[in-house]
């Protein structure tokens, strides 16, 4: 267990200076998953922020193997990597997918699924900005309950957000987890855990984004936060199957109560045309959602791991 | 032909793309199951799960993915392969241009089949055609012999320009039928074919960030040293292309010195020497038209035939030599542009603009969708242009051939 930042390696991937716009979490995210991956790491990543962050040729704001690829083609792509790394005989390398919401809950879904009923061998980290934010905004099935969006402008969005991490625990792949850019540790090592493990293994990371949730780029960590506190988000590990609350949340389970969503709301632009009614509904979703990870607190199932490839 | 130790072997066009994908010996096979290409990757997985070929083949969800594992494989150094057809190929259609764009040698079997609406499995072009402005170097088989041994060379072509190959085969006629095919020995075509060197290949000892957005203008990197823009990386990808004409020769004709066999590198002739009437087509259309090349010799005619090996890159220079004494051009296209005329017309018309050959060419839509062709309905089809042009009427509109419209 890494008990603090000043534990974690010094070796930086991310070199100073990116693109991403002020307050960007996926910046922090990123630093703390290309740590704890480590040098023997390829990275294969769609249209999407990360591509901004990366930069433009011939320079690029990171020191890793990376490969870009199609929107849709992320998971595909890492099987590519994986299969042509077999074929040649290097091993000892971890592939990893690296898309948004919109290339993962979307587009990518396929693909994704695809690769997760293989149980390929790498690691698929989706970073959810709630919206096609690299293209300007637009709905994505990541985006919440009645916010507005640069395709739902008017009446904001009628539907929930795709549980995608739950989609991926019923491929019953080794692991599942979902994090937060705000809980940098618990993220570093949830990627950890990860690289160790072998077959397909999934990563969700809520990822705060200023000019498209519409707050100042100083509050992206305490969004981040507030988004835990109050349930929107929730962070947890299925591994082997076994659901375990980790970290923030599982400290707000053990304390018993988690905060309104009315006071993470009201601290975003995006939610400004959001009625009382959905409100109520956001809230319904929230606590039925929580009372479940509550109830799923269960003793360790079967190990999947003997039907890995 | 040179006669080489004997292996014949009565196979189908699609066992043909399997043996040739093993001989080259593959590293990555990552195919999606599309009508009539399925028998060539169900072969080829057979050879993987019995050691045969030693190999990894992934079986994906989808086309899209396919191209997606053999570009990815690819570009850490795996020499990669897959097959497919009609709508599979739309379907790969962002990949093919991404595979081309990143300059790797994937090579890709298309058993040509009619796009849907409406459903339709059976031959024509539109497939392939339709993909003709990806960055690919096609080339198109009359037979299963041509299907394996070019596959096999597509390997040495695309790897020696870092262009990507597809070699088109038409579905059923030629990737169901059942044929004699002599099968090369592992150790020749070993000789002939080294193993891939990648051009850049992706690994953590030497990080890169290979294709990321790349501006229009020329820009410098950390060092200062001033790399292309997105229009040079372009112009390189046309230069290549346009080179591998000649590689495309080379290639075929050091195949004919190891192998006793060779193709005529970008496109063969069929009693050409003297003709003035002039019958164009590509792939197992162009078997049949030498058929109708004798019937119209029967019936008084100079006639020959002029088939196309290479569709992209476009042989220029070699359609414009071959058909110097053309009084007539014939071209018969399994495929249509829509709103204007068969793509291997417009091609072979716009290479003779400008080269001082004033002569008419005739446009024939055949066999779309698996209409059947007849020999002698391709020699009347000729037969009739020939009235029109001695006529001396004007320009004849395309005409659809056995279209009961």
């Amino acid at each position: 267990m890494t008990e603090s930042v000043l534990s974690l390696p010094d070796k930086e991937y991310m070199l100073p200076g990116n693109r991403t716009c002020a307050g960007c979490s996926l910046g922090i995210a990123y630093r703390h998953i290309l740590k704890a991956l480590g040098e023997s790491t390829i990275v294969t990543v769609p249209a999407s922020c990360l591509t901004v962050l990366h930069g433009m040729y011939p320079i690029t704001s990171v020191n890793i193997p990376c490969m870009n690829v199609t929107f849709p083609s992320t998971a595909a792509a890492a099987a590519g990597l994986v299969a042509g790394l077999k074929a040649i005989g290097k091993k000892g390398i971890t592939v990893v997918g690296f898309a948004g919401d919109g290339g993962t809950h979307d587009i990518g879904i396929q693909a994704l699924s695809g690769a997760a009923e293989r149980n390929t061998d790498f690691i698929y980290i989706c970073y959810d900005n709630e919206a096609y934010m690299n293209t300007g905004g637009q709905r994505s099935s990541s985006t919440p309950l009645g916010a507005t969006t640069t395709t739902t402008p008017v009446l904001g969005k009628a539907q929930h957000q795709k549980d995608m991490p739950a989609i991926m625990a019923a491929h019953r792949v080794p692991y599942v987890a979902t994090a937060s850019s705000s809980y940098p540790l618990d993220l570093y090592e949830k990627v950890k855990k990860a690289r160790d493990i072998m077959g397909t293994r999934f990563l969700y990371i809520s990822t705060p984004c200023p000019p498209g949730w519409l707050f100042p780029p100083k509050d992206t960590v305490k969004i981040g936060r507030l988004a835990v506190e109050t349930g929107m988000v929730v962070l947890y590990e299925i591994e082997n199957g076994g659901f375990r609350l980790t970290g923030a949340s599982e400290r707000l389970a053990a304390k018993g109560s988690l905060r309104p969503v009315r006071e993470y709301i009201e601290l975003q632009g995006r939610f400004r045309h959001i009625t009382k009614d959905q409100i109520e509904e956001l809230q319904r979703w929230v606590d039925s959602r929580w009372e479940e990870y509550l109830a799923r607190q269960t003793p360790r199932p079967p190990d999947y791991s003997t039907l890995q490839n | 032909m040179k006669k080489t130790a004997n292996n014949t072997q009565i196979i189908t066009g699609n066992y043909a793309v399997a043996l040739a994908a093993k001989l080259s010996r593959v590293q990555v096979v990552a195919a999606y199951p599309i009508t009539p290409q399925s028998p060539a990757t169900e072969t080829l997985s057979q050879f993987v799960e019995k050691g045969e070929l030693d190999a990894e083949y992934v079986r994906v969800e989808s086309e899209h993915s396919a191209l997606a594992v053999c570009i990815a494989a690819s570009t850490v150094g795996a020499r990669t392969f897959t097959a497919t057809s009609a709508n599979g190929l739309a379907y790969m259609c962002e990949q093919l241009h991404w595979a081309a764009g990143a300059r790797l040698p994937i090579v890709l079997a298309c058993a040509n089949r009619a796009m849907g609406a409406p459903w339709n499995v059976l031959n024509d072009q539109q497939d392939s055609i339709s993909q003709r402005d990806t960055g690919w170097i096609q080339i198109y088989a009359r037979n299963s012999q041509e299907i394996l041994d070019s596959i096999i060379q597509a390997y040495r072509i695309a790897e020696k320009l870092y262009v990507p190959a597809m070699v088109c085969y038409d579905g059923y006629i030629l990737s169901h039928t059942v044929m004699p095919v002599e099968v090369p020995r592992q150790e020749q075509v070993d000789r002939f074919l080294p193993p891939y060197k990648p051009h850049t290949v992706l690994d953590p000892s030497t990080p890169q960030n290979l294709n990321l957005v790349t501006l229009a203008n020329p820009r410098r990197d950390a060092r200062g040293v001033m790399c292309h823009g997105y229009m040079e990386l372009r112009y390189l990808l046309q230069e290549a292309l346009e080179n591998s004409l000649e590689t495309v020769v080379e290639v075929d004709r050091e195949f004919g010195d190891v192998f006793g066999r060779s193709y005529g590198g970008t496109h063969w002739g069929y009693r050409l020497e003297d003709a003035t009437l002039i019958l164009m087509a590509m792939g197992s259309v162009a078997t049949e038209a030498t058929v109708a090349v004798d019937q119209l010799r029967q019936r008084g005619h100079r006639a020959g035939l002029l088939a196309l090996r290479v569709y992209r890159p476009f042989p220029k220079q070699d359609v414009i030599s071959a058909t110097k004494r053309a009084e007539l051009i014939v071209v018969f296209d399994k495929n249509i542009s829509y709103g204007y005329e068969g793509a291997t017309c417009s091609d072979l018309k716009a290479a003779l603009y400008g080269n001082s050959i004033q002569v008419p060419v005739h446009n024939y839509i055949v066999g779309l969708g698996g209409r059947d062709v007849k020999a002698r309905e391709l020699a009347d089809a000729a037969e009739r242009s020939l009235r029109w042009a001695e006529e001396g009427r004007p320009q004849k509109e395309v005409e659809w051939l056995n279209c009961h419209i």
